[in-house]
């Protein structure tokens, strides 16, 4: 075929396309024009610091260098850092509208530049040309028009938030360049300066990126990127205010427990393998072209390919027949030529992964259908490949590995799909394949993942969030959930915590557990003995005793003991885990309705016992009798507000271009575990707890250590008012042993925990065993009584977690 | 394909009856059509020659006479002219366009006219059966078909009963259908759905499996009257038909989308799904035809361009 001379007309049956390769001169004139040398982009201009190690930029294709970009060491990451700290001065100062200035300015730039970025892109990284022209430009340059209108609109629509500070942004190797676009946007919208990472073997586009937001006239400073620097010697530097990281979940792991206790915020969105469902009421054509984007798009790798293919059984054999037939068409080659499909994987290492992988499966009885023979590919390509006779429990299914490998077994019935689909720590996406509407919309309401597409894969747009869920991180990427990511509470103040974490934290019960005092009563001394009123902890529905049969006294403020409560334990942890999880899942299905119906309930009996919990309350904690009234009624005007906020919240409706709804749903995180602080030890209990359970999430409740007499007692309103069993759990104990062991559970989704700030280092660095949500005050007190720090938005954002579902719409065509 | 083309098989609704199209999925299908393949340099001018020997040439107007017929098939038998054949090397190559296809009252013209040029061999295709709208009786219509045979047509483009498929009558249409394949006898069938009036992708699919059962040896997109002609979405449910039928039967069909075909590229697109989808063997005149008029004066052009370098003028080219 190639080189043929003349034309070949009627020579044979076949047509051939011959080669039609992309031009690189415009991607080599970019690299020319910085002498094939890029050093750290620092205050606008090119650092190029003598005697630093080098790192050579390859083609993936060749292996040919096509730069060399200098290693940052941490003399280049302070003076980065510093300089990104004093840009965040001037550039947060700036008006919205300003900022939105800026942002359109480098939209509008990045679109004048589009076909560079998108060769950059594809000469870099291995990606098909036709990928980076199609998506990933078009995709990032959105990203900085959207964001522009929410800089204009941050006054009005985020109100309450502020800026972060210095926002560290560590860009993966996948996509680099719409996953850089995504995060800067929005933390340049709402007014933080960024210290871009980006992956240390291709940095190119997002250099690329950098330079084209520069000579867009964006201030020096306020966008540096660093080169070549190992994420956890940058995370460790003083001056960051925030790292958002989306990578390895390995690296993830380092990184939270690296930066637990500092102050510094995470965000985390970690890798994994999405899964696709395909149903028999689908159009099986569709959903095979679905796959070869869903597995195939970059060669599978990016956060959401989605290679686990469920199919149903009565469809099974005929989907897998049509997918192979598609399988044997795609090609694989060089990334420029506009007729591959698939170039290069990212580097030897992922290909030895996945070629072992595939083998392995081989020898396990698997059959594997590829688009050609490993032998005839080219250098670190590893062909499209199919993957039958396997099962759930197949290495080859169970391994998150990215690459272009899908595998596929089958299912019977919906809900069948649903618990395999679930059946993982990990949360990214997925796509449904059926035409029958009520399927396609119960199926993604229950998948735990952030992303359902329906009918579609890998359909994006900054108007919409995509980001992580369960073990695969908590971040958001777009959207106006997204914007979270990089703004906090105006009242919050910076906070900076120096020292190590204490691996001892709550591991060991403190004593004072020995027969003590009399219980004080309301009678004089001599009375004879008090009625000693038997608090036992609450779990499941009704009252326990601790498994550790053992009391804890609880003492005033003039050290006279008032009472006992139980010292639970782990154990008892465990039993209430237990009891919650059960729960979730008909309290997060239950109608917002039914749920404040429940909570206005608990405030009118809390209100008929107001007068007990204020006596309660002062005789804990020794304040004045009618300080404790109005705690007691501010935490029944709580429950109010949160009974509100039950059927308020639900999500809404996303503005993509795409024709169809992208509908958001702020769905409950899960089992959230609360430490409650000692300050207003009713009403700080009440303002955590409610929100929470506000928003269909079952708790467990770890009152103030100090004084957890009025929330443990709390129990008796929550017997009368009809909330199901499981759904509210309290655990008195000591605090630091609970926490500690609501930190360590995998089947905790959150901690918020409100102690001390050798305990919040604590929570953050047990985080990681399962990367649930951590809110923590680092030891610092929240006035619970003020409106702005005791309720609001910032308890919404932490009690739900966005889910956008597409629901592409069309069937008139013509007449 | 065989001597008598596709016999057609019993009406059998489990062919379609569980047919579910997604027509987003499939428009973003056909949206990247264009850019997963593409086409080039000496390659493409091979795309366009055979671009050029899988046209209909086509003329079906009212004010069609023996002249401007006849000057329609003397381009089909020279489409391309001699010097940029020579320039292009394949002078000694038989090239012509797949067919002509004209009105029953201008075959006879159209058969003179071919046999004039030197070239009886290039089948000549027409309409029937109450084209573009199929509003009269079956019998006129089965008549019609038979008179254009009996002229010499060897190619019957027929049109289906949209009445039928809107109501979803399906083996009404196949019935209807039936007689119209024996109406034919030896010559070859195109039915054509006239896609822009079913209403739906799902009908699109039924309709091309009813044909196709009931005899079709091409299915063919659209009359060119209706408001939507041939468009890729269409084309990748009935090709999609095409492959399913072949599954089930063994039996190959043909495709022809007419209308709205202008340019050599996206002739070379129409080209590439039939062979992406279906296979190289559906990229030959055999089983596949591109009904269409002006097309053929682009493809001229741009193997004039490729063969000189040079955009041509159209009074350059020969009227055809």
């Amino acid at each position: 075929m190639a080189g043929s001379a003349g034309v070949g007309i009627l020579a044979s049956d076949e047509l051939c396309y011959g080669s039609a390769a992309e031009s690189e001169s415009v991607a080599r004139l970019w690299l020319d024009k910085h002498n094939k040398c890029f050093g750290q982009f620092v205050n606008g201009t090119w650092n190029k610091t003598e005697g630093r190690a080098t790192v050579d930029v390859k083609k993936p294709t060749t292996g040919e260098k096509l730069a060399t970009v200098l290693k940052a060491n941490d003399e280049d990451i302070a003076f980065a850092a510093d300089n990104s700290k004093q840009a965040f001065k001037s550039w947060s100062e700036l008006s919205g509208h300003a900022r939105a200035q800026h942002l359109y300015s480098i939209a509008r730039n990045l679109q004048k530049h589009q076909s560079l970025l998108a060769v950059v892109e594809a000469v870099s990284s291995g990606q098909p040309t036709r990928e980076t022209r199609g998506l990933s430009a078009p995709a990032a340059i959105r990203y900085f028009y959207h964001n522009a209108g929410w800089a204009g609109l941050m006054e009005e629509q985020m109100r309450g938030w502020k800026p972060y500070g210095v926002i560290a942004i560590v860009v993966p190797a996948w996509l680099p360049l719409v996953q850089m676009a995504g995060k800067v946007a929005s933390a340049l919208a709402m007014g933080n300066t960024v210290l871009v990472i980006p992956p240390a073997s291709d940095p190119l586009s997002c250099l690329l990126l950098a330079d084209i937001c520069s000579q867009a006239g964006l201030p020096a400073g306020v966008l540096n990127v660093v080169t070549g620097a190992d994420v956890m010697r940058v995370a460790a530097k003083d001056g960051l205010d925030k790292i958002v990281f989306a990578g390895s979940a390995s690296e993830g792991k380092a990184l939270r427990q690296m930066t637990a206790g500092s102050g510094k915020d995470l965000s985390l969105e970690m890798f994994g393998r999405s899964s696709v469902l395909v149903f028999e009421g689908a159009d099986l054509d569709s959903a095979v072209e679905g796959i070869v984007e869903a597995a195939f798009f970059n060669s599978g790798q990016t956060f959401y390919t989605g290679s686990r293919l469920l199919i149903q059984e009565t469809v099974y054999k005929a989907f897998v027949q049509k997918l192979k037939a598609r399988i044997y068409k795609l090609t694989v080659g060089d990334n420029l030529d506009k007729n591959v499909d698939q170039g290069p994987l990212l580097d030897d290492q992922t290909f030895s992964c996945v070629a072992s992988l595939v083998e392995r499966a081989k020898a396990e009885g698997a059959e594997v259908v590829q688009a050609c023979d490993l032998s005839t590919v080219r250098q670190n390509s590893f062909p499209p490949t199919l993957i039958t006779n396997v099962q759930t429990s197949s290495e080859i299914y169970l391994k998150e590995v990215l690459g272009p490998i899908v595998v596929a077994v089958p299912f019977r019935t919906v809900k069948e799909s649903v618990t395999i689909a679930n059946h993982t720590p990990f949360g990214l996406a997925a796509s449904v394949w059926t035409e029958d509407l009520t399927v396609a919309l119960e199926v993604a309401a229950l998948l735990q993942v952030s992303t359902v597409w329906v009918n579609g894969h890998h359909m994006y747009d900054a108007a919409s969030g995509t980001g992580a869920s369960k073990a695969s991180g908590f971040g958001r990427t777009g959207g106006k959930e997204g914007l979270y990511e990089y703004v906090k509470p105006s009242w919050q103040n910076r906070l900076i915590f120096d020292g190590e974490v204490d691996k001892k934290f709550g591991s060991a019960s403190s004593p004072n557990l020995l027969p003590g005092a009399q219980v004080a009563s309301g009678g004089s001394s001599g009375d004879g003995p008090g009625v000693d009123k038997t608090y036992k902890l609450f779990y499941g529905g009704g009252q326990k005793r601790p498994d550790s049969g053992a009391s804890r006294p609880v003492l005033n403020r003039g050290g006279t003991v008032v009472g006992y409560v139980p010292d639970g334990g782990r154990k008892d942890i465990r039993n209430a885990v237990e009891a919650a999880v059960k729960a979730v899942g008909s309290w997060s299905k239950k109608e917002g309705h039914g749920r404040a119906q429940i909570m206005y309930y608990l405030a009118e009996n809390l209100e008929s016992h107001k007068e007990e919990y204020a006596a309660l309350l002062s005789t804990m904690t020794g304040q004045e009798l009618s300080s404790s009234a109005q705690e007691v009624q501010q935490a029944v005007q709580r429950l109010f507000y949160w009974a509100a906020y039950c059927d308020k919240y639900g999500g809404d409706l996303q503005e993509t271009p795409f024709s169809g709804f992208t509908v958001k749903r702020h769905e409950s995180v899960g089992t959230i575990g609360i430490v409650c602080p000692d300050e207003a030890p009713l009403l700080s209990f009440i303002s955590l707890m409610a929100p929470a359970i506000s928003r269909g999430n079952p708790v467990i409740a770890v009152p103030s250590g100090k004084y957890p007499m009025a929330a443990l007692g709390f129990q008796q309103i929550l017997e009368t008012s009809d909330v199901p069993a499981g759904v509210v759990n309290i655990l008195t104990g000591d605090s630091d042993v609970l926490a500690r062991a609501l930190a360590e559970h995998h089947d905790i989704s959150a901690v918020w925990y409100f102690g001390s700030e050798a305990g919040s280092r604590y929570m953050e660095f047990a985080s990681a065993g399962n990367f649930k949500r951590t809110w923590v005050n680092y030891g610092v007190s929240r006035d619970f009584s003020s409106p702005e720090q005791g309720q609001g938005p910032e308890f919404l954002y932490q009690a739900t977690a966005s889910k956008c579902i597409w629901l592409p719409m069309g069937t008139i065509f013509a007449n | 394909m065989a001597e008598h083309g596709n016999l057609g098989c019993e009406y059998d609704e489990s062919f379609f009856k569980d047919v579910r199209i997604n027509l987003p999925a499939v428009k973003r299908r056909a949206a990247e059509l264009g850019s997963r393949r593409t086409v080039k340099k000496h390659w493409q001018a091979d795309w366009q020659l055979r671009a050029v020997t899988c046209i209909d040439l086509t003329t079906l107007a009212g004010d069609d006479t023996p002249s401007n017929v006849s000057r329609l098939c003397f381009k089909a038998a020279h489409p391309v002219s001699t010097d940029v054949l020579k320039m292009l090397q394949v002078d000694h190559k038989e090239i012509t366009t797949g067919a002509v296809c004209v009105y029953p009252n201008q075959v006879t013209a159209a058969k003179e006219s071919l046999k004039m040029v030197g070239k009886p061999s290039i089948p000549v295709a027409s309409v029937a059966t109450g084209f573009p709208c199929g509003q009269t009786a079956l019998a006129p219509r089965l008549e019609e078909i038979k008179y254009a045979v009996n002229d010499g047509a060897t190619e019957i483009d027929i049109v289906i009963n949209r009445t039928y498929a809107l109501a979803g009558n399906w083996k009404g249409v196949y019935d209807e259908v039936r007689q119209m394949k024996q109406a034919c006898g030896s010559a070859h069938m195109k039915t054509i759905l006239a896609t822009g009036e079913l209403g739906s992708l799902n009908n699109v699919y039924k309709a091309s499996m009813v044909c196709m059962m009931a005899g079709a040896d091409f299915i063919k997109t659209s009359t060119g009257k209706e408001g939507v002609n041939a468009t890729f979405v269409v084309a990748l449910v009935m090709i999609r038909a095409i492959r399913d039928f072949l599954q089930r039967t063994g039996i190959r069909v043909g495709f022809k989308p007419a209308g709205g075909i202008r340019t050599a590229k996206d002739a070379c697109v129409w080209l590439s799904m039939m062979k992406e989808e279906l296979g190289d063997e559906y990229t030959n005149p055999r089983l596949f035809r591109i009904g269409a008029s002006t097309l053929l004066g682009d493809l001229e052009r741009q193997l004039y361009h490729f063969a000189t370098g040079v955009y041509p003028s159209v009074v350059e080219m020969p009227l055809g």
